[in-house]
């Protein structure tokens, strides 16, 4: 190639497709060419004044920088074209420039001019693209002016721009840490941004920059946890990680009231019995101390709005909610996660790597959750080796009693691959597996004795270091098999091997008298040529034996110690000096000599087969220092949790705060200007698939802005409002947002929580806005008492006993008076009989659970808890009436307390409770709300809203309270049970504890788990009692037979078989109080 | 996050580079081709890699090594996964035929994930349900684990901004299920209906897994009887492919591939349809065998001659199998109509099933 071809030639050349990519550019061409020379045609190129010929000349530019070639002599050249009006030059352009300004600080500074008047740009796309750049130029004399932009930019008026500040701000601190409390101010100010474009990249601009500021995150959490489904997902990523910290220093272990039980017995699979206990003993001593747990709403929050990324297209993400549920969720809820990634395991083997070493972190503390799909791990003989030894890791950790005989099967398959490394890891497994299940020892030493026969040495090493740790654990049962291993040292070559045979045969050379000695005399004829862990072992060997044996190997040793004493090895000689003075007797060899016996043949304890991989939890999962097992640059460690819970109230957003934000409000002046479309009068928030936008397109007729996204069925009542109210469709834009306010609705400017639910995420900017300028029309609705609102008086109507009962409540459950006079009758007791009645009645009095909903420091003053009064709810008996007691403990009056935006699961309907207008000082109301959870032991979320706060609360109900009993004769019972059979059967053996084995203990402890009544019997050691579910009205019958001694059966027949099961469950659990 | 970006090929040339946080100098990289001669296969390479300053991630795609330099925490299947998306967006753009013509102009639109005013004069939405079956058969023939992978590829070229709703015959089926992110999940969780604005062109809809063992029909099924003997230096080889559970439809492009022991010299084979080839070097056989007709089923019988000298190898090989059924979904999953809302133009629209073997083996 000619060092200088015309550019027609060039051009020529060029024009064919993929030329950035062409194996040898003309233009670095000829070895004879200088550099400098080489170039001249490029720059000649640059100076023309035609565009195509630039353009031309900088994709060559751009290529050679990508293969590595330097390119910076072109500097002058290229960054004159800084100013081009053609589009493409430029992007080129600035791709040079963030390669090379580093090295050509001076020239740079030519260029930043051109930066600053991009930043001005009226396009919020170069506005964008000029900050990117600057921000990416590493030269420490322009820190002031990357500082003054990012300020700027993060007021922007486009969240593209904003973004792009949050992605500038890491930028600038690796630049100069120095301005850090600038930064944080920043990061502060875009944390506090709405739209789900910029959460992401400011939570990733927090974590490298300030990640100790938990408190900044406070205010924040809520929206975050709202938007999250919306952002994209790298953000969502980041987020997620950053909040699984967040909330471990926010929250208290939903695990601390679980059983400690069944911890403690997982722990002692490995460790030591007495640590346990110790662990076991404190944690009861804490727990003692504990109130009962109540998951804060807000915690609850985070794992119901990830739950569904689980169900993500990208591995991170999945990766990120799973160790989230890992590290944050109740143990019975951990499972989930479990399903989603075994899904991953389909995927790229990069992503089967990383997630493999999570699985194998995770089998270990929770061997429960993947044990269902133990299959998902069997290896194929196309695996990669690296993800085959995971497999097993996992496999193994998955091992227990009932599965092991299938995986010894699977692993005898494994046994006989051709992939030798894998074969090796497959006999540590076995070894492994040996050790934690007793029952398949000795089946797993056989098989493993058996393939001393193999013809592969390096599968006959790994096994007989495997069964000498094995034998290690009862020797004196295996003298045989350390015959057939002595047997071995004549052809097996392997080092480590023939170590571990001596060592051994030295350790147990009582159980094998005869042939230790001459074991002993074959070593020493080879001795000089062993590898050096096996001469250590011929030395104790020696030792072993002379302290035993001395008649026969006394020579031997001598001679051994001998040759020893000349090794090259420092090691092996100090190793024969030390044990010569040690069992030799002479004069100088004080008092050491007696012991040298227990010294060497002192019982050694068995060694611990235990997995790589334990304990590495404490590393949070996903993370790269949980993959490296050691902490990584940067690695922020993931909290305990604390003892007390840190006061909620903090992430209780104020809204007079965010309306006095200035800041805000200047921003609000201009019109907010549409990102994404060129055109920029049009305007639309970003669609995302699942926020429904507020704006409906369809009805309207105008698909334009907002994305033509249906109003799906979940459109929520708040839409309803809309129409019923001024008939006005909310629009995004935030102006009108504002002219709009007046003719709102109350419910519609609910302060501070526009960014409640993910639908109204994308939208929350503009609603939040309509709700600032709102809220003064509002509060002065709100002094005058709707005339359509239910008073005082009409809450006594539904709730007679309880107006007049202040605290504590106490719901006489009709139904349950009902049951257990019947029951009375039908023992034949009578209620005159004074020392049974109490008995009877007050189990269900007591049995009457209070619930907290919003304890009093979360609510800031305002306490709210609940009961099931197990009375049918007036108007509509398909919901369960679920009392509610609200305390004022505040020193101000509570005023138009009620219940609002109900975000009820599918087909589940909340009936709200009239509102109550005001609540003095000290006083406490009791309401009754209806809810129909639709069978379903699902909670019921809304929020309770006094005149200034929100809270977010939601209603569990334990299953015994899905249902209301029914009446029937024993005939009935036993026909509609025989119906009921089969899966629809549910049936448990149980252990009667003392207290619980009298007739009326038994009752009142069945009638206190579930809402059910008793059905006559004939037999004697029989107890029925029959419900029907309040929103289908299938029937529960429940049998539970005594039998002998203090065993009972307890059957559940219902169609609903999850309700079966759960009755069952808690049936067994309040018995066994 | 990630510093500096290398692409190594086959023959270890760094031949593309680039740098975003910092100028990492390609010298890191002999770290890497360190772990990779140790790992004496490319698979095998670990995908994360410690240095002193650095750690390296990577992934390995048409045997090119995508390497990512980072030098502080990061999840690392966050690197890995957009690693992936890279190699995605490079096959989707050189795979085109206008590579080079334009740069890609980075337009953004009122939904992220699909451009603005697109514009076609046929209207034309196309659905692939393609279900891969995953399993493990046993020596005697009975499966050990069968799972069903399952995805639905769309291409869709469709003028302006559609709205399309997809619902089955049987959404039940699909418990273990992940979305492209234009998919309403609130609208799937409680109708189970599929209802998304589409990207243009190309894309994956959704994926999902049925692994119900009871639930996965396996459609072929393979004799064998593979036998080394010590005494001689010959052995015996024969298979025989055959339909199984097939709902009466026809299974093509099978292709039957095994690894022989390192102790196979040669194989002396007859197929009875299709060819095959023996490789004496990385000893792997391959036969083709094309369709399998139920009246007259393709076998391969012969000899294998074994290195003399030599004790027989210990293991058997495993058999791979690929196949493909054509108008079937094997789990049964049935699209049961697809709408359109939001433009007023009628499109074609068109569902086509496919099952594919995906890593199905027989152990001998």
């Amino acid at each position: 190639m000619a060092a200088s071809p015309a550019y027609g030639e060039e051009k020529g050349g060029s024009s064919s497709l993929g030329e950035p990519e062409y194996g040898h550019d003309p233009a670095s061409g000829g070895i004879f060419s200088s550099d400098y020379k080489r170039h001249d045609d490029l720059k000649e190129m640059l100076d023309s004044n035609k565009d195509s010929l630039k353009l031309e000349a900088m994709k060559r530019i751009v290529a050679m920088i990508a293969r590595g070639k330097n390119a910076s002599d072109l500097f002058p050249a290229v960054v004159k074209n800084v100013a081009c009006k053609n589009i493409e030059v430029k992007k080129l352009v600035y791709v040079y420039l963030v390669r090379y300004a580093e090295e050509q600080q001076d020239l740079a500074l030519l260029s930043i001019s051109t930066f600053q008047r991009g930043l001005k740009d009226p396009n919020q796309l170069i506005r964008a693209s000029a900050l990117r750049v600057l921000s990416s130029i590493r030269v420490p004399i322009i820190v002031p002016i990357m500082m003054l932009a990012i300020k700027e930019a993060a007021s922007d008026m486009s969240p593209y721009v904003r973004k792009t500040a949050a992605h500038a701000i890491p930028k600038l601190y690796s630049l100069d840490s120095d301005q850090k409390d600038q930064l944080i101010e920043v990061i502060e100010k875009l944390l506090a941004d709405k739209t789900t474009l910029v959460a992401g990249s400011v939570v990733m601009a927090f974590e490298e920059v300030c990640p100790e500021r938990i408190d900044l995150i406070h205010k924040n959490y809520r929206k975050l946890c709202n938007l999250l489904i919306d952002v994209e997902e790298w953000g969502q990523v980041v987020i997620i990680n950053m909040l699984t910290r967040y909330a471990r220093t926010q929250f208290l272990s939903p695990n601390q009231n679980e059983s400690l039980l069944e911890e403690s017995a997982e722990k002692a699979f490995y460790g030591s019995e007495e640590e346990d206990a110790k662990d076991a003993k404190a944690e009861v001593a804490s727990l003692a101390k504990r109130k009962p747990y109540v998951m804060d709403p807000d915690h609850r929050l985070l794992l119901r709005n990830t739950k569904p990324l689980l169900q993500s297209r990208n591995a991170a993400v999945v990766m990120a909610v799973a160790q989230l549920y890992f590290h944050l969720a109740p143990k019975a809820e951990v499972g989930v996660i479990a399903k989603a990634l075994v899904r991953l395991l389909r995927s790229h083997s990069e992503v089967q790597y990383v997630v493999l070493q999570n699985v194998a972190t995770m089998s270990i503390k929770r061997r429960g959750m993947f044990e269902p799909y133990l299959k998902s791990f069997y290896i194929r003989s196309t695996d990669p080796t690296q993800i085959k030894i995971l497999k097993l890791e996992v496999l193994t950790n998955l091992a227990n009693e009932t599965n092991i005989s299938t995986i010894l099967r699977e692993f005898q398959t494994y046994i006989r691959s051709m992939d030798k490394d894998f074969v090796a890891a497959t006999i540590q497994a076995i070894g492994r597996c040996a050790t934690n299940i007793g029952k398949v020892r000795d089946t797993c030493l056989n098989g493993l004795v058996q393939l001393l026969s193999n013809r592969d040495e390096l599968v006959v090493a790994e096994s007989v270091v495997v069964i000498k740790k094995l034998l290690q654990m009862q020797p004196a049962q295996h003298s045989e098999i350390i015959k057939h291993m002595a047997k071995l040292t004549d052809n097996i070559q392997v080092p480590m091997a023939r170590a571990s045979i001596l060592w051994l045969i030295g350790e147990y050379c009582e159980h094998v008298p005869k042939i230790a000695p001459d074991v002993l005399r074959k070593m020493a004829k080879s001795f000089t040529n062993e590898e050096d862990i096996v001469k250590l072992q011929v030395i104790n060997l020696a030792a072993k034996l002379y302290l035993t044996n001395s008649k026969q190997s006394k020579l031997l040793t001598q001679y051994v110690l001998n040759l020893a004493k000349y090794d090259q090895n420092y090691d092996i000689r100090d190793r024969a000096r030390f044990i010569r003075q040690l069992i030799v007797p002479t004069e100088k060899s004080g008092a050491l000599n007696k012991y040298a016996k227990k010294l060497f043949l002192a019982q050694k304890p068995a060694p611990i087969l235990e997995s790589s991989f334990k304990d590495r939890d404490h590393f949070q999962l996903g993370s790269l220092s949980h993959l490296l097992n050691t902490k990584a640059v940067g690695y922020q460690e993931l909290p305990d949790w604390p003892d007390e819970a840190p006061d909620p109230s903090v992430r209780n957003v104020e809204v007079p705060e965010w309306t006095k934000c200035t800041s805000r409000e200047k921003r609000k002046e201009k019109v907010e200007k549409p990102f994404y479309s060129d055109s920029e009068g049009e305007s639309g928030p970003t669609e995302s698939a699942d926020s429904e936008p507020e704006s409906v397109s369809e009805e309207s007729g105008s698909s334009s802005s907002s994305g033509s996204s249906s109003s799906s069925s979940d459109e929520e009542e708040e839409e309803e409002e809309e129409e019923e109210g001024s008939g006005e469709l909310e629009e995004e834009e935030e102006e009108e947002g504002a002219k709009k306010a007046k003719k709102k609705k109350a419910p519609q400017g609910r302060k501070g929580h526009a960014e409640t639910s993910s639908e109204e995420a994308s939208a929350s900017e503009s609603s939040s806005s309509g709700s600032n300028s709102g809220s003064e029309a509002e509060a002065k609705r709100r002094k005058a008492p709707p005339s359509s609102r239910t008073g005082p008086k009409e809450i006594s109507l539904l709730d007679l006993d309880d107006c007049d009962h202040p605290p504590p409540p106490q719901p006489v459950p009709s139904s349950s008076i009902v049951s257990t006079s019947l029951v009375t009758d039908l023992e034949g007791l009578t209620l005159t009989d004074t020392s049974l009645a109490p008995a009877l009645l007050s189990p269900t009095f007591g049995a009457v659970r209070t619930y907290e909903l919003l304890h009093r420091m979360a609510g800031e003053g305002l306490s709210v808890e609940y009961c099931f009064s197990r009375r049918p709810f007036p108007g509509d008996p398909h919901m369960v009436a679920v009392q509610i007691q609200i305390s004022n403990n505040t020193d101000a009056e509570v005023k138009s307390l009620r219940v609002s935006e109900p975000k009820p699961l599918s087909g589940m309907r909340i009936q709200e409770f009239p509102e109550i207008e005001r609540l003095a000082p000290g006083d406490t109301a009791s309401v009754v709300m209806g809810i129909d959870f639709c069978d379903s032991t699902q909670a019921a979320n809304f929020q309770l809203c006094t005149h200034t706060r929100h809270f977010y609360v939601s209603i569990q109900p334990p299953v015994g309270e899905l249902m209301a009993p029914v009446f029937m004769s024993e005939n009935e019972f036993k026909k509609e049970q025989g119906k009921l059979t089969g899966m629809s059967e549910i049936t448990e053996k149980l252990t009667l504890p003392e207290k619980c084995r009298s007739d009326h203990a038994i009752v009142q402890q069945v009638t206190s788990a579930a809402n059910v009544g008793r059905v006559p019997c004939g037999a004697d050691n029989e107890y029925r009692f029959a419900a029907k579910t309040v929103t289908s009205g299938s029937l529960v019958l429940i049998t539970l037979e005594r039998r002998e001694g203090t065993t009972a059966q307890l059957t559940v027949n219902s169609e609903k078989m999850v309700i079966g099961t759960m009755l069952v469950k808690d049936i067994v659990q309040a018995l066994a109080q | 996050m990630i510093h500096s970006l290398f692409l190594i090929n086959a023959s270890g040339d760094i031949f593309l580079e680039k740098h975003w946080k910092s100028v990492v100098s390609r010298s890191v990289c002999d770290y890497f081709f360190e772990a990779q001669e140790r790992a004496s296969e490319a698979e095998n390479v670990p995908p994360v890699i410690p240095t002193p300053h650095h750690y390296l991630l990577s992934v390995y795609r048409h045997k090119i090594f995508f390497v990512a330099v980072i030098q502080s925490e990061v999840p690392p299947l966050f690197v890995i996964e957009f690693l992936h998306r890279v190699v995605d967006t490079f096959q989707d753009y050189f795979g085109s035929t206008n590579v080079g013509d334009q740069l890609p102009t980075g337009q953004l639109s009122v939904v992220p994930w699909r451009r603005t005013g697109v514009k076609y004069t046929n209207n034309e939405a196309y659905f692939d349900v393609i279900e891969e079956i995953d399993a493990i058969i046993d020596k005697s023939g009975s499966t050990i684990t069968a799972e069903i992978q399952g995805v639905i590829d769309a291409c869709v070229k469709l003028t302006g901004m559609p709205d399309l709703t997809l619902s089955f015959m049987n959404p039940r089926l699909l418990d273990d299920v992940s979305f492209h992110p234009c998919v309403r999940f609130k609208r799937w969780e409680s109708e189970r209906i599929l209802s998304f604005i589409p990207p243009d062109g190309n894309f994956r809809l959704l994926s999902y897994h049925v692994s119900a063992q009871n639930l996965v029909a396996i459609p072929v099924y393979i004799k064998h009887n593979i036998s080394f003997r010590d005494s001689s230096s010959l052995g015996r080889f024969e298979i025989t492919v055959g339909p199984k559970q097939t709902m009466g439809k026809t299974v093509e492009g099978v292709m039957v591939t095994s690894q022989m022991p390192k102790g196979v010299l040669n194989m002396t084979l007859t197929p009875s349809q299709g060819t095959h080839i023996f490789d004496p070097v990385t000893k792997l056989l391959s036969w083709d065998v094309g369709k399998i007709n139920p009246q007259k089923l393709p076998s391969l019988k012969g000899s294998v001659s074994l290195q003399a000298g030599t004790s027989k190898p210990d293991e058997n090989p495993t058999i791979n199998l690929q196949f493909k059924i054509q108008q079937l979904a094997i789990s049964g999953l049935k699209v049961n109509r697809l709408d359109m809302y939001g433009e007023k133009y009628k499109p074609f629209k068109g569902i086509k099933y496919m099952t594919k073997a995906g890593k199905f083996q027989v152990r001998t």
